[in-house]
């Protein structure tokens, strides 16, 4: 009886040996890579070619490589660039979603299902689609604002709207519906009723949809390498560039790397509760 | 569905009809709406196409930043109190009629101005030129058939569709399964390392997996599988060069599964502690193992979360890009799709034959697409 009331963790449940060790194997695998891109990061170039990450005991430690890529390569400005290209493209697209999802939530219209599996359908479309008819219509052939920001900003929110209003619309249908028929009957307008009452019970998902597009936004490639000029280029173009340049600048991309993950990961952290309850919000049935 | 007549506050029946058409059709409220909601489109498409124009005027990028911002939440509700403002201006039954077309045409025209009219266009100009003035049939096709980079292509997006969602979906349910096994604080910490990638962005992935691919010229190798590939008595490799049976695809497939597994993760972990305590208890006392308990009651319910997670992970293979073009752009047989399309449209120039290449993609996602509406109608019969 000892020996079983040993393998009781503190809940009662009984302690698996298997599972311990296979998660701690998974997370070192799921953690190891990133620990050596953070270690190289700090060691001078000739310590980074001489030893592996892995003998720490090596020396050539340096915070030089942050110091040279924030102010001399110009990631500093690329992380700014980063930043405005992303705030404002995951704020603007939430309002016109929530809207979208009201509608499709608590009205009732001819064409309102069609209308949906269509928004349904389009999630799907790979956005390659738009880059040749977009760069048509914001480059120099029409508003010419190919290279600015706005022009990301109007790309994101449009990329975004699909999956903004599926996964808004998910979390509306959840919410109590009486609660919207006492509001008609009280003589809320539906204008009253978004504002008042739809609004301030879906901010969890408000916030949820706001994570997910700000890490895309964020760590998005292709949208930000095509449509913004050098000057306004974000991070993570900045450092693909650095990847391109094989050998020289090996100890700046290190460290490069690391700072264009340091904003999502703070989110991510801070917000994950969130996240998480919006990702199974919006995928899962419930 | 209640059908009980709703109590309102202070127990009175209110009147049904809205204080905003009390009187049925209202000018003032129709020529205000209309004038209001040009003055914010005018004014926002000046504000926001001045940040275009004349970013230097701004003084500073933060300040154009916070204006986007300001302006574009502001705007947008002042644009909504406009429309609302119009629609409800009209007499009563237009009114009722006209307002949820009012509330989803903005969200739903920007989908369709970047996302279904590019459809249509693109499809257009994959019958066309190089630089899209003049149509050349089936040419664009024709070439693209002809080309041995885009069977590379083909095999590798079909490689890398075989591999990756499913490989993706059994560990996710792995740790899932057995990261509930274990004590309350274990379970958050072993799920939160798993997670922690899905903040990475794919080119800080591809750095971070680049390094541990490394191969340095000479004896002393400082990437990680080389170190432990020569350890273990192997001969030190450029693993991302190695194209015998795609090896180095298979390699670039690593980066993306480790991406996305925390994804499913979190959707399958929930999924599994929904599982009612019950049923799992009732097979325990019939004496199923644990073997067969997951097997035969967690997996079955499940299955829904499975393929939910399975068909998005599927959907992100079928674009797969940033990986292929940041390690290799396509070189040692490694290309994609989505890769050559890039190189076709921006190396090369060729807007038509990049225009057939994503025609193509668009066909190939066609069944998910399907599939997805499919599944998207049982669950609403379901609500």
């Amino acid at each position: 009886m000892s020996a079983r009331s040993a393998v009781l963790m503190a809940d009662g449940r009984p302690r698996s040996r298997f599972a311990i060790v296979t998660t701690v194997v998974l997370c070192l695998l799921w953690t190891i890579p990133t620990l050596g891109l953070l270690l190289t990061s700090f060691r001078t170039r000739d310590a980074a070619r001489a030893h592996g990450w892995w003998e720490i005991f090596s020396g050539g430690w340096t915070f030089d490589n942050y110091d040279k890529v924030f102010n001399g390569n110009g990631m500093g400005g690329s992380f700014l660039n980063s930043l405005v290209v992303a705030v404002p493209a995951t704020v603007i697209p939430i309002m016109f979603a929530a809207f979208a999802a009201y509608a499709f939530t608590f009205m009732d219209f001819p064409g309102k299902d069609v209308i949906f599996v269509v928004i349904v359908a389009v999630m799907v479309v790979p956005i390659q689609v738009a880059f040749q008819p977009m760069l048509d219509m914001l480059g120099p052939r029409g508003l010419g604002v190919s290279g600015q920001y706005i022009a990301v900003w109007i790309l994101h929110t449009g990329f975004g709207m699909p999956l903004a209003i599926y996964t808004l619309r998910n979390y509306m249908t959840t919410l109590p519906r009486t609660v919207i028929e006492s509001a008609k009957i009280d003589g809320a307008s539906h204008f009253q009723t978004f504002w008042r009452l739809i609004v301030p019970m879906s901010v969890p998902a408000l916030a949820a949809f706001a994570i997910l597009q700000f890490l895309w936004v964020w760590n998005d490639l292709l949208i930000a390498k095509l449509f913004l000029s050098a000057d306004n280029s974000t991070v993570i173009v900045k450092l693909q560039g650095l990847l391109g340049s094989q050998g020289q600048g090996q100890e700046l991309l290190t460290a490069g790397a690391f700072i264009s993950m340091a904003i999502p990961m703070i989110v991510f952290f801070t917000l994950q509760r969130y996240f998480v309850r919006g990702l199974t919000a919006g995928a899962v049935k419930g | 569905m209640s059908t009980a007549p709703v109590i309102v506050e202070g127990g009175e029946t209110a009147p049904v009809r809205g204080p905003g058409n009390v009187g049925g059709l209202s000018w003032v409220k129709l020529a205000g709406g209309v004038v209001g909601a040009w003055l914010v489109v005018w004014g926002l498409g000046n504000l926001f196409l001045a940040f275009g124009y004349y970013p230097e005027k701004f003084g500073s990028k933060v300040v154009i930043a916070i204006l986007a911002v300001v302006g574009g939440v502001l705007g947008a509700a002042l644009l909504f109190y406009f429309i609302n403002m119009f629609v409800e201006g009209l007499p009563e039954r237009a009114s009722a009629i006209v307002m949820p077309y009012a509330y989803i045409l903005p969200g739903l025209g920007l989908i369709g101005l970047m996302l279904l009219y590019p459809v249509l266009q693109t499809i257009n100009y994959s019958f066309a030129n190089s630089d899209s003035t003049a149509y050349v049939g089936l040419d664009n096709y024709k070439d693209i058939f002809g080309d041995s980079e885009f069977w590379v292509s083909i095999v590798n997006n079909v490689l890398w569709l075989l591999v990756v969602p499913a490989a993706t979906v059994a560990i996710g349910v792995v740790v899932a399964v057995l990261a509930d096994k274990l004590s309350t604080q274990g379970e958050k910490v072993a799920k939160s390392l798993v997670f922690l990638p899905m903040a990475i962005s794919f080119v800080g992935a591809s750095t971070i997996w680049g390094l541990v691919y490394h191969y340095d010229i000479g004896d002393k190798q400082t990437g990680l599988l080389n170190w432990i590939w020569t350890s273990l008595g192997g001969k030190a490799q450029a693993w991302l060069s190695l194209s015998d049976l795609r090896f180095n695809s298979f390699l670039m497939m690593v980066i993306l599964i480790w991406l996305q597994v925390g994804f499913a993760m979190i959707l399958l972990s929930s999924a599994i502690k929904g599982v009612p305590e019950e049923t799992l208890e009732a097979a325990r006392i019939d004496g199923a193992s644990e073997w067969q308990i997951f097997w035969r009651v967690v997996i079955p319910q499940i299955k829904g979360t499975i393929i939910t997670v399975f068909i998005t992970v599927l959907i992100l293979v079928l674009k797969v890009f940033d990986i292929v073009y940041v390690l290799k752009n396509g070189l040692d047989k490694t290309n994609v799709i989505a890769n050559l399309f890039f190189q076709e449209l921006f190396a090369k120039d060729q807007a038509g034959k990049a225009s057939a290449i994503v025609v193509i993609l668009l066909l190939a996602v066609t069944p998910v697409l399907w599939y997805q509406v499919r599944h998207f109608r049982a669950e609403e019969a379901e609500r």
